[in-house]
């Protein structure tokens, strides 16, 4: 019983572009439907801007930007958001749309295969070969980190 | 950690705080029994509190500096200099046992043994003379024991016996409770309390005190503490001791409330008669009035950031042998305690720097007539909704002569504006990074990290600095900083479809400007200005500031005329909308380095906007100004000189010297071949956080193998590129006079400079080079269809250099030599959407295109072969950035103005 407990981990399934990704439910705090948002002037091109969460200011980094991705085209639908808190700041990741939450075996995952696109493999902790598709596992500390000297000149 | 021991640290760090400023106090004037009292008592409550939890150390120290003190209080000892040095030494070791016992919950190990011996060697030299017992006899409890005898004076210098077999041996007794022989004058602690437990003493009154001060050892001192406790239980039953996390967390709620309010009062505002209108009100001023309880608790005196700063002077007079008094005012000024935090280092910084640099030795000023002792005046005053702290000394004034030398020598100004500055400019350099003027580093300043870190400090808060100097009488340093930095009063202003908040604090006043307004924007040389009554002010754009791109959609706009960065600056935006209070929050670690903006907030309809940093924008006007300034001066020195410019001379793929001038060129680097990397067929560098294209002067190609790959790099806007050379040789200041023009790629032609023949290279060649899009700027991007742009010019060689340079900049050119030409091609039906022209022939131009409908609209500009001279919008054709950036700001306001 515990064995396979130990083997099964929760994920939350995301799609981005024409991928589904999954992010373990133990990394994100919450997800939400974003209203509207705040470009920032000047900043990183992977910085969505900034937006209101329940009266908290939330860093917002676009996921399709961050993975090299063309900018959404639906305009009709609003993007939703995870949210997750690092260092007591509140980040959201701008995603397309939420699906559903997957308990999945350690026996269906693997690592990046190597020709993954750099871009996309630092942020993959790996994946799993699901029956109809495969599920990259988003690192969220990864997507988050943008790199902090970038901007410094 | 125990809440006892927590609440013991925060006590003891206060009580030290004060003892340091006491002490100096003390002794300046060693008659103020007062002052010892204070210190005494301070002291001895440290003790006593350590031996009831528990601290031997703590206690050994606080002991042995307690007896020193005690002499003094008695008169049995003369206060000396090294003697106040002496406690003050214990004093600092007893903080770094606290510091230690704060890390890791319990004392830290370490030998505190010499410096006991010393402490109590002190105390006991004045005791050589004096009756051994003086000190014992003075004790009202009878203690049963007789006086030790004072033999091993010695001993205690030497160190003390460390066993009880040793103690007895040397016939002193050993004390079980303390682990240690007595020293002379001491009794057991079993003794005393025994004589505790017997003695109708003033413990009787207070029941378990006595246990509490197990080392009390007088019962004067058991007066003092037990005067000390009933004051400071009254005070106490007045007084909570709250946690900042509180606070911080009452604050973080206040300002949820505030906003929630604005909110609500937003939408009431919106009903024309609504019965929530009163209540609302209501709750409104009590949220005000909440907002202003709250921020009080948090405001604390500015004395408190100054508690250490006696000390330091002392120390630092003691160091560097001068005499130095500091004279503190304005103590009880409050201000937020964020704040106050955020200026403790910087105003310790500047007051050592005051000590060191300011302020003459003893023989100096006596030579100059002035008072051997030096005097520094730290003030603090509130004016507005800011705090003022002034620090001045009557020392000598900054050397001018040497900052200006200084300034030269460290390439922050050229020779010719290091001396067009004023004295104000020339001091306002030692807040540059990496400057310090000090002749040698000495143990305190110098260190080249500090005016500039001071200023930086000052200015993450929205502070500003400044200061003024005089040979002889002094510098004052002057800053301003808001009281607190949680909510400010703010402006809401639209600049293209955004909005954003500048801080009130910067707003001097607001000027409306464009059609059918008393005020106009106008422009020199591209730099935009505003007359305001009878001065120009420089102007920013918000919008261009921040990058937003796109153009203002009305004819009419803003000028916020704004003070900040020590510069009075206009910011032109598209709207004002109100003024709200505003709840700052801080900006995320990804955003941080935005030196525009300093923070966000939520306004009344819950978006989020950003909060301008006015500091951050003054810099952009700084940078503006200054690049106009020598932009002056250098069209000033090359009318003299017949343009004369400074090129850097470099050799590239060959023994032959080549050219570019230098001010196309931001930096020279030498970079280890080792980090030049190769991507996508081409060379890259990471520099400074960016990928910098490098391409290579010499015809081959090829960079170095080994060793350090000298680069010469090119900046324009975010945009870098690095051009490889072999070597750089020399910067010169001539006269370009191009002897032969060239048709090969990234050549302008040749010039004969320090005598030899000398490749000048086009930049704009090697910039395409590296990037394709590098002149595409957002002007001419904006301008899908390329603008044509026709150029009359009687000198080809200018004809040839400038066409490629404007082709380059997005724009169809055609070069004809003169009027003629010019009006041929019009007849032939072509169409021009502008017109430069030199200045020669520009009087004969304009009477063709009075005499053309088709070009009396097309916009003109007058190119001329020196300084621009009267004419509006000349431009030097020499310049080609100034071009360009004049080219595209006629073409865009054309394109707003159609």
């Amino acid at each position: 019983m515990s064995a396979a407990h130990d083997n099964t981990r929760e994920y939350v399934t995301l799609s981005i572009g024409s991928q589904t990704f999954g992010v373990s439910v133990t990394d994100i705090q919450d997800v939400f439907a974003v209203h509207s948002i705040t470009p920032v002037p000047l900043s990183r091109p992977e910085i969505a801007g900034v937006l209101n969460l329940r009266g908290r200011i939330v860093t917002a980094i676009d996921a399709r930007s961050r993975l090299g991705l063309a900018p959404r085209e639906d305009h009709v639908r609003a993007a939703m958001a995870v949210g997750v808190e690092r260092n007591g700041e509140a980040f959201g990741l701008i995603i397309d749309s939420v699906g559903e939450v997957l308990k999945l075996a350690s026996n269906t995952f693997e690592p990046n295969p190597i020709n993954l696109d750099p871009r996309w493999a630092v942020v993959s902790r790996g994946v799993h070969r699901l029956k109809e598709r495969l599920l990259v596992i988003l690192d969220i500390d990864r997507m988050l980190d943008l790199g902090q000297t970038a901007q410094a000149a | 950690m125990d809440d006892l021991l927590s609440e013991f640290l925060t006590e003891t760090a206060e009580s030290l705080e004060v003892i340091d400023s006491e002490l100096v106090r003390f002794e300046q004037d060693p008659n103020d029994q007062e002052t010892l009292n204070a210190i005494f008592r301070l002291v001895h409550t440290i003790k006593g509190t350590c031996g009831f939890l528990g601290l031997p150390r703590l206690e050994a120290v606080a002991h042995a500096g307690e007896t020193l003190l005690g002499k003094f209080r008695d008169r049995e000892l003369p206060v000396t200099a090294d003697a106040v040095t002496l406690v003050l030494e214990a004093i600092d070791r007893i903080k770094e046992i606290l510091q230690g016992l704060e890390a890791a919950g319990a004392e830290p190990s370490g030998h505190d043994r010499p410096l006991i011996a010393r402490l109590e060697a002190a105390a006991c030299g004045g005791m050589e003379s004096a009756a051994p017992a003086a000190h014992q006899a003075a004790t009202p409890v009878k203690v049963a024991s007789k006086p030790e005898p004072a033999a091993p004076i010695q001993s205690a210098v030497l160190g003390e016996p460390k066993s009880r077999e040793e103690a007895e041996a040397l016939g002193i007794r050993w004390d079980a409770d303390l682990g240690r022989a007595l020293r002379p004058g001491e009794v057991s602690l079993a003794e005393l309390e025994a004589a505790f437990q017997s003695a109708v003493g003033p413990g009787a009154n207070l029941p378990g005190v006595s246990s509490a001060v197990p080392a009390a050892d007088t019962g004067e001192e058991e007066d003092f503490a037990r005067g000390a406790r009933s004051s400071e239980s009254a005070i106490a039953s007045q007084t909570i001791r709250v946690t900042v996390d509180v606070l911080e967390n009452l604050m973080t709620t206040v300002s949820e409330l505030v906003l929630t309010r604005n909110q609500l009062l937003q939408m009431v505002r919106q009903l024309d008669d609504s019965e929530f209108k009163a209540p609302l009100q209501r709750l409104s001023n009590i949220t005000a009035e909440l907002q202003d309880a709250v921020m009080k608790t948090r405001m604390q005196p500015i004395g408190n950031a100054w508690k250490k700063l006696p000390r330091i002077v002392r120390d630092a007079a003691h160091d560097l042998k001068k005499k130095i008094e500091l004279r503190m005012e304005g103590e009880q000024t409050e201000l937020d305690r964020q704040v106050l935090e955020l200026i403790k280092d910087p105003l310790t910084h500047m007051i050592r720097n005051s000590c060191d640099h300011g302020l003459e030795s003893a023989a100096d000023r006596a030579a100059k007539g002035k008072p051997e002792t030096g005097v520094i005046n730290l003030r603090a005053y509130h004016e507005g909704g800011h705090i003022i702290i002034q620090i001045a000394d009557d020392g000598a004034g900054l050397n001018t002569v040497r900052i200006r030398e200084k300034i030269i020598s460290q390439g922050l100004a050229s020779h010719a504006d290091a001396m067009a500055m004023t004295d104000a400019q020339i001091h306002r350099h030692i807040f540059a990074p990496g400057f310090s003027t000090a002749a040698q580093v000495t143990n305190m300043s110098g260190r080249g990290v500090g005016m500039d870190v001071v200023r930086t400090n000052v200015e993450a808060i929205g502070g500003t600095i400044d200061l003024t100097s005089a040979p002889n009488r002094g510098t004052t340093f002057t800053i301003k900083i808001p009281l607190t930095l949680a909510i400010v009063s703010a402006l809401i202003v639209g600049a293209r479809k955004s909005r954003f908040a500048v801080p009130q604090s910067s707003v001097v006043e607001l000027v409306r400007t464009g059609k059918g307004c008393q005020h106009q924007v106008e422009t020199i040389n591209n730099t935009k200005v505003l007359r305001l009554r009878d001065r120009l002010l420089p102007l920013v754009e918000l919008a261009d500031v921040l990058g937003l791109g796109g153009a203002a959609q009305r004819g009419t706009s803003f000028v916020i005329v704004m003070q900040a960065g020590g510069q009075q600056f206009g910011m032109v935006v598209d709207d004002v909308f109100d003024t709200e209070e505003i709840v700052v929050k801080p900006l995320s670690s990804l955003l941080r380095d935005l030196r525009m903006l300093s923070g966000a907030t939520i306004l009344g309809d819950g978006t989020v906007i950003m909060i301008v940093d006015p500091n951050g924008v003054s810099q952009n006007v700084g940078a503006l100004a200054g690049d106009a300034l020598r932009e002056e001066q250098a069209a000033a020195a090359s009318a003299q000189s017949q343009e004369r410019q400074s090129l850097l001379l470099f050799r590239a793929g060959g023994p032959e010297p080549k050219a570019v001038p230098l001010s196309l060129v931001t930096r020279l680097e030498e970079i280890p071949v080792s980090q030049i990397e190769r991507a996508d067929g081409r060379l890259v560098l990471q520099y400074r956080g960016k990928l910098m294209p490098i391409t290579c002067a010499a015809p081959d190609g090829e960079i170095r193998t080994e060793g350090k790959q000298p680069i010469l790099v090119f900046t324009q806007g975010r945009k870098l590129m690095g051009l490889a050379v072999d070597e750089i040789v020399d910067i010169v200041y001539e006269r370009l006079e191009f002897g032969l023009t060239s048709e090969r790629p990234g050549l302008l032609g040749t010039a004969v400079l320090k005598g030899a023949a000398t490749d000048v290279l086009d930049t704009a060649h090697f910039l395409r080079l590296a990037d394709p899009s590098w002149f595409r700027d957002e002007p001419a991007q904006q301008a899908m269809v390329r603008t044509r742009a026709l150029l009359i010019d009687p000198n080809p060689f200018f004809r040839s250099m400038l066409q490629p340079l404007l082709m380059a900049a997005g724009y169809d050119v055609e070069a004809v030599e003169g009027p003629e030409a010019a009006q041929k091609l019009i007849a032939a039906g072509i169409q021009f959407d502008v017109m430069l022209t030199d200045s020669e022939t520009e009087a004969e131009v304009a009477k063709l295109t009075s005499a053309d409908p088709r070009l009396a609209e097309c916009p003109r500009l007058v190119l001329t072969n020196d300084a621009p001279s009267g004419a509006v919008s000349a431009v030097a054709k020499t310049d080609r950035l100034a071009l360009i950036a004049a080219l595209d700001t006629m073409m865009s306001q054309q394109g707003a103005a159609a």
